[in-house]
């Protein structure tokens, strides 16, 4: 019991702290460009939840999540195939190391010559810079399958559909989960950046207009979102990676009491 | 494949004259130089040889996993190209040879639904196997929440539901204690008996040789070949104790123990 | 496995004409990937004014290599990511070890640093625009913060990666507390904090090119930017080329770094995960 209480005040304590400092050290604030926390607070219902959450919030998280899934299929099936081809790796690795390397928001300017300003932009935008990460880990994931658990499938004749789902994918599966998150956070600054250069609805394009438009306490509130969407999302990807990888991350837990 | 089974001591693997060759850019390493015998159906076979003897490289021809560089293996008249039917293998390495996301009754079960047994018979060959390596309290349980052993037995047990006509074993004991080797020993002869199933056992150990083995072949070092084969005459009832302080059983491991240090000292070649 | 003198010589040999493959097939590839880009456009697959021949985005890369403002712009972006970079290691490195060595602090801490790293960086931009205007110091300001969390989180596991009986022992012995900070703690962190480095740096990377395209501070960000909207696309597309070659020297340099500075450790780490 003692230990849950000090646990849950260490848990909330410093953020407790903290917001409640902004909160009075910002509550007498006259600058424009600081307003006082109470105010932003304030303005979040009425900015965001009447309307905007549908007009803005949601076509990006659509897009998010179509150029998301989109880099997850190509980088996840193009992953097992270099994984599992030495010569297909021996020709693509340079060319692949370059366009990893490239960062991936001088897309936005480059994919809107080709499509514009529109949906697609941003979607082909996001789904573009997301591919690398989680291609990359998947090839590192297929290649370390172990020979062992290799031969076993082979010397029991599982076809070759089976040996993709149990054999190939599982194994690589913690490594492909570490390369679905980067690509989630790749795609998160893509989504608000493609915005923020060129958009009519969205977070980052609304977050604009508040700036230039100097509504500071909606500007605020919109960056609070951003930075609560963020955290959401990171919580959901969390839960699933609990849930897809429980049988590596309890081995890990094995481990590492010994 | 021809399944024919002819009585008496019809050979169910033949294996002729292979000879395995590494080989990649210009360099070649022979492994095996001339492995020639064979396996009569029912049989138990154990195959002992110093380490580095290419025992694992021949397990791996036999159970088609490599392809041959010249003979051949025959598995009930058909040759050995991949994994054949009717064959199941069990690795020394039994932490890597279970698939860590599958409970152990998946993982028993995995090879039957490839070979589209029916649901219902699936479940009984699965628990039949469970129960016969006496894993039945543990189905719903992940390989990695077992012992050593007792993943060995998962792995005994995927093999047994297979139904194999032979059953292929690397080393399979070497990485468990002692204690729990004698049972597993127990454990693989008893079934051995029950199912009627063709048995070729690789080890390194002597004793386990004999104590299991109907028949012996002991290998040359690399490049392999045959250096003997030492027909085993023990009674057909084994035990632990009785069987190991037999005499004869002295006898075979003196006279096994020199033919593998004759093969160790061959290595200077 | 032993193998005689003769084999072992050949197997030296054998690896030079692997090592040779894997290099042919890898320029082979190269070489195809811009034939690619080359026919694409020129066979009519793509329109040219969007995607030009490679061959012309090469003269365009030549044509402003010779210009002085081009070295200018590329100086202006290694300047603002290498200030980034430089201050979110320090700030990094000194609050992990202070936060990591401490188990109050840590555990006190914990929950406020699980819920700020989710945060987007691309979030500070109106933040940046408002404080900065377009000065670079808007752009150093969003590298800084996206990279201090990857260095943050690595030298946080380095530390607590401190084995506890060397910790026994350096207290047993009554090492001072600089002391085993010197001698134990920073040693086992080091590795962790070589790949805060690396992780950092293209992250660094990729916020000091956003920072240019979004907010317009100088750089090579803003000039694809320019040259987009001037419809100077070859241009462009040689800005955007030279943005990855920068891309894959800060990765070559970092692995390079991270090898020497890890020469004495048995095991280079493996990879960590990264996020910007």
């Amino acid at each position: 019991m003692n230990t849950l209480l000090r646990r849950v005040l260490f848990a909330v304590g410093l953020p407790v702290i903290l917001v409640t400092l902004w909160w009075f050290v910002s509550a007498g604030s006259t600058s424009f460009f600081w307003p006082p926390l109470r105010a932003i607070v304030e303005t979040f219902p009425e900015t965001w939840l009447s309307g905007r959450l549908l007009s803005d919030v949601v076509p990006s998280l659509v897009r998010l999540f179509i150029g998301y899934g989109v880099a997850l299929a190509i980088g996840i099936v193009a992953g097992v195939a270099l994984g599992l081809s030495r010569t297909l790796r021996d020709y693509a690795e340079p060319t692949l190391e370059f366009l990893r390397a490239m960062p991936p928001p001088v897309l936005v300017p480059v994919i809107m010559l080709f499509a514009g300003i529109g949906d697609e932009m941003k979607v082909a935008v996001i789904a573009l810079g997301c591919i690398w990460p989680v291609l990359l880990n998947t090839v590192e994931g297929v290649r370390a399958i172990d020979e062992v658990l290799a031969d076993t499938a082979r010397s029991y004749r599982l076809s070759v559909p089976t040996r993709l789902m149990t054999l190939v994918l599982r194994s690589a599966s913690p490594q492909i989960v570490t390369g679905a998150r980067q690509s989630l956070s790749v795609g998160i600054i893509l989504m608000v950046i493609s915005e923020m250069f060129a958009a009519s609805n969205g977070l980052g394009f609304a977050i604009v207009q508040f700036q230039r438009g100097f509504e500071m306490p909606e500007m605020w509130s919109g960056v609070l979102l951003l930075g609560l969407i963020g955290v959401i999302l990171s919580v959901i990807f969390r839960a699933f990676e609990a849930w897809v990888l429980r049988w590596y991350l309890s081995i890990q837990r094995i481990e590492q009491r010994v | 494949m021809n399944t024919t089974r002819s009585e008496g001591d019809a050979s169910l693997l033949e294996v002729q004259h292979v000879r395995k060759v590494y080989s990649s850019g210009g360099t070649e390493f022979e492994a095996i130089r001339d492995l020639d015998f064979r396996v009569s159906d029912g049989e138990f076979l154990c195959i002992v040889g110093p380490s580095g003897a290419g025992k694992t490289t021949l397990l791996r021809c036999i159970g088609g996993l490599l392809d041959v560089t010249s003979g051949s293996v025959s598995l009930a008249g058909a040759r050995v190209t991949s994994p054949p039917e009717g064959m199941a293998i069990v690795f020394q390495e039994y932490g890597r040879s279970l698939f860590p996301w599958l409970t152990v009754r998946q993982n028993v079960e995995l090879p039957l639904r490839e070979k589209k047994v029916p649901a219902t018979r699936r479940a009984e060959l699965v628990s039949d196997a469970l129960e016969a390596v006496g894993l039945a309290h543990v189905p719903d349980s992940y390989p990695w929440q077992l012992s050593g052993g007792m993943q060995q037995r998962v792995a005994i047990a995927r093999a047994v539901a297979y139904q194999p006509r032979i059953l292929l074993m690397d080393e399979p004991f070497a990485a468990v204690d002692a204690q729990t080797r004698a049972e597993l020993e127990d454990l693989v002869f008893s079934l051995w008996k029950s199912l009627q199933v063709t048995v070729v056992f690789v080890t390194h150990d002597i004793d386990e040789a004999i104590y299991l083995g109907q028949r012996v072949l002991v290998l040359s070092n690399s490049p392999t070949s045959v250096l003997e084969d030492v027909p085993i005459p023990l009674p057909k009832a084994r035990d632990q104790l009785r069987t190991r302080s037999l005499p004869e059983f002295n006898e075979l491991r003196q006279k096994i123990h020199r033919l593998v240090q004759t093969a160790k000292r061959t290595m200077i070649t | 496995m032993t193998l005689p003198l003769a084999q072992r010589g050949s197997t030296r040999l054998r690896a030079g004409s692997a090592r040779r493959r894997v290099a042919i097939r890898g320029l082979t590839g190269t070489l195809l990937f811009v034939l690619i880009l080359e026919a694409v456009p020129r066979l009519g697959l793509v329109n040219p004014a969007y995607l030009p021949p490679f061959s012309e985005i090469m003269v365009a890369l030549g044509a402003q290599a010779a210009t002085p403002a081009f070295w200018t712009l590329l100086g202006q972006t290694v300047f603002g990511w290498f200030t980034g970079l430089i201050i979110a290691l320090v700030a990094g490195i000194a609050l992990g070890m202070f936060i990591g060595s401490l188990k109050w602090v840590r555990e006190a801490t914990h929950s406020t640093i699980e819920f700020l790293r989710p945060i987007p960086s691309v979030a500070l931009i109106p933040l940046a625009v408002i404080l900065f205007g377009t000065d670079m110091r808007s752009t150093l300001l969003l590298v800084v913060y996206a990279t201090f969390w990857q260095v943050l989180i690595q030298v946080l596991s380095g530390v607590q990666d401190v084995d506890p009986i060397a910790r026994e022992t350096a207290r047993s012995y009554r090492f001072r507390p600089l002391t085993q900070l010197r001698s134990l703690v920073w040693p086992t962190a080091l590795p962790y904090v070589m790949t805060g480095v690396r992780l950092g740096a293209s992250v660094a990377l990729i916020l000091e090119i956003t920072g240019e395209l979004v907010i317009g501070s100088p750089g090579i960000g803003k000039q694809i930017v320019l040259s987009q909207t001037a419809g100077q696309v070859a241009t462009m597309y040689a800005f955007v080329i030279v943005a990855g070659m920068l891309g894959v020297a800060v990765n070559l340099g970092t692995r390079l770094l991270e090898r020497r500075v890890l020469r004495w450790h048995t095991s280079i780490r493996r990879d960590q995960e990264g996020s910007p």
